[in-house]
């Protein structure tokens, strides 16, 4: 009995250490997306709060909590409620298998990247009940719009990690991370460049950041599927939204980019030293890269038109990675590799 | 303590499920049904878990839950169905409907019957070792076993969507649509042309 409980302690405090620090990772998020796209836009964004402005999310944080949360008269209560829990709760969930460093990983399932993939298209729930739920038309078409959106790129996403099964040969993400090992070369964005490109594309329409964000799309549908929300719920999307983005950045870095593997691995000279050893700095470092390129896609791209996504998704995407799952799956068979499978 | 935990947990998710299940069929609004559908398919993956079937149960969340109820949504959340109307056809197709219903009970009963499930028939499973992959064993015997079944079910799928596009492509001709593909591919020098004017104002000539 003893033992049981003192392993679900155990299981406790190790969900706690990933979800504050991705918690707190989420509140800098918003204030680095607001810095850097204020600079590229020559702003200066926040920096009132605290020195260089690092306690605005605080701010902002307490400003939605103090709020109503507003019940719209003709909603349905109780889905309306539900949906933005329904947003954050996969996004939290999908982090137990993440490894962070070798053996650093809450579960150590063998089916890993099937089940992130399963728990990021489950996320899409939210999105649909909170429009419907909400009785109103602006937030419905956001809603039909995600849905859409959502199941068109999640077929685009599946086949890029298909090619990525197919190289590393395991579903286990520390599997495919250690098959990355031996120098930059080795690392899966090279032999599957065009997955890697669709994978991070598709990521980007997943998370409904822009320029794929016709579910809020603010100038023809005000905001889209949270239109109604105000206050706490409100900030739960923000929060899922937000956690998704760090999670589809981590995965990108994880699957195509060697994880905690450091790009110096294999230069002559600095064998043994910090700089050539696997860390999880190198991981958090690619994964700030990655959300660095969400940021700058929103300041830099208008939004795609709705039959364009579709087209880009179905007609583009689509075809391109069952061509190249194919191509990888011959190089696999014929043994053309430079990367150990 | 070792049997009882997973007992707990697999009546738990039985409960849920077979109420999720009843449901389905019961509630009004088809939006609720849909979504305790989605339920019943959840606590089913819960429970295929138990049974360390844990590629069948994430790719049940995945296809099922993941893609083929959204969509499943999409069309029920734009209906407008009047449940009066239904209520009165359902006496309309009461006799048909319970001829099939009994017809499907019979098959069910002579699949589930109790002398096909009895205890003597399927011993407790015993515990695959730790390193174990359910994924890498279900491929084997897909890809190998079962090989002309999978492919006939692959031609079957393909051949059912392209019936299914078939069925709702419809040509119009006199309609103007947009081509996107068309549209993205528009360079600057198809659209734009700088022009230079020579102006002539009071203070001089501009070029």
């Amino acid at each position: 009995m003893m033992d049981h409980l003192m392993a679900l302690g155990w299981i406790l405090i190790k969900i706690l250490a990933i979800t504050i620090p991705l918690i707190l990772a989420v509140a800098f998020l918003t204030l680095a997306e607001r810095r850097v796209i204020g600079a590229m836009q020559v702003r200066i964004g926040p920096n009132r709060v605290g020195p260089w402005g690092l306690f605005q999310p605080f701010a902002d944080v307490i400003k939605l909590l103090m709020k109503e949360v507003i019940l719209p008269a003709k909603s349905n209560r109780f889905l309306f409620v539900l949906a933005p829990m329904l947003t954050l709760i996969p996004a939290l969930v999908a982090w137990a298998v993440i490894p962070f460093e070798e053996g650093m990983v809450l579960a150590q399932i063998d089916a890993g990247l099937l089940y992130v993939l399963a728990l990021t298209s489950v996320g899409v729930y939210g999105v649909i009940i909170a429009g419907w739920a909400s009785n109103s038309k602006y937030a419905f078409l956001g809603a039909m719009r995600s849905a859409a959106q959502i199941v068109s790129y999640e077929i685009a996403m599946g086949f890029a990690l298909v090619g990525v099964l197919v190289a590393a040969g395991s579903l286990n993400l520390t599997e495919i991370v250690l098959g990355q090992q031996g120098g930059i070369w080795n690392w899966y964005f090279i032999p599957l460049f065009p997955l890697f490109i669709i994978y991070f594309i598709s990521g980007v329409a997943e998370t409904n950041r822009a320029p794929f964000d016709v579910a809020e799309g603010e100038s023809e549908i005000v905001a889209g599927f949270h239109v109604e929300y105000s206050g706490a719920a409100f900030a739960l999307f923000f929060l899922g939204e937000y956690a998704n983005m760090i999670l589809i950045s981590l995965l990108a870095a994880l699957m195509f980019m060697g994880g905690w593997l450091s790009p110096l691995e294999a230069v002559p000279g600095i064998e043994g030293t910090f700089l050539a050893a696997p860390s999880i700095v190198w991981l958090l470092l690619k994964t700030m890269f990655f959300l660095f390129l969400f940021l700058w896609f929103r300041a830099t791209f208008p939004r795609y038109r709705y039959d364009q996504i579709m087209r880009l998704g179905w007609k583009v995407f689509i075809p391109i990675t069952i061509v190249w799952i194919l191509v990888v799956a011959l190089f696999v068979v014929k043994q053309w590799l430079w990367w150990a499978p | 303590m070792e049997q009882l935990i997973p007992q707990i947990v697999f009546y738990t998710f039985s409960l849920a499920m077979v109420l999720s299940a009843i449901a389905v069929i019961t509630v009004r609004n088809p939006v609720y049904a849909a979504l305790f559908l989605i339920l019943a398919f959840v606590t089913c993956a819960c429970i295929w878990m138990l049974l360390e079937a844990e590629f069948l149960a994430i790719t049940l969340v995945l296809v099922y839950v993941g893609a083929v109820m959204v969509l499943f949504l999409f069309v029920v959340m734009m209906l407008d169905i009047n449940m009066d109307l239904v209520q009165q056809r359902f006496a309309r197709y009461l006799p048909v409907s319970l001829l099939v219903a009994v017809i499907m009970l019979i098959e069910m009963l002579m699949v589930v019957a109790a002398k096909n499930f009895t205890v003597e028939l399927f011993p407790m499973p015993a515990p695959h070792p730790l390193g174990y992959s359910n994924t890498e064993a279900l491929g084997e015997l897909l890809y190998t076993k079962y090989l002309f079944a999978f492919e006939v079910a692959a031609v079957i799928l393909v051949v059912a969507i392209i019936a299914a596009i078939t069925l709702t492509l419809r040509k119009r001709p006199n309609t103007r649509h947009q081509d996107p593909s068309k549209q993205v591919q528009v360079k600057k020098e198809d659209r734009l042309r700088v022009v230079k004017v020579e102006t002539d104002t009071e203070y001089g000539k501009h070029t």
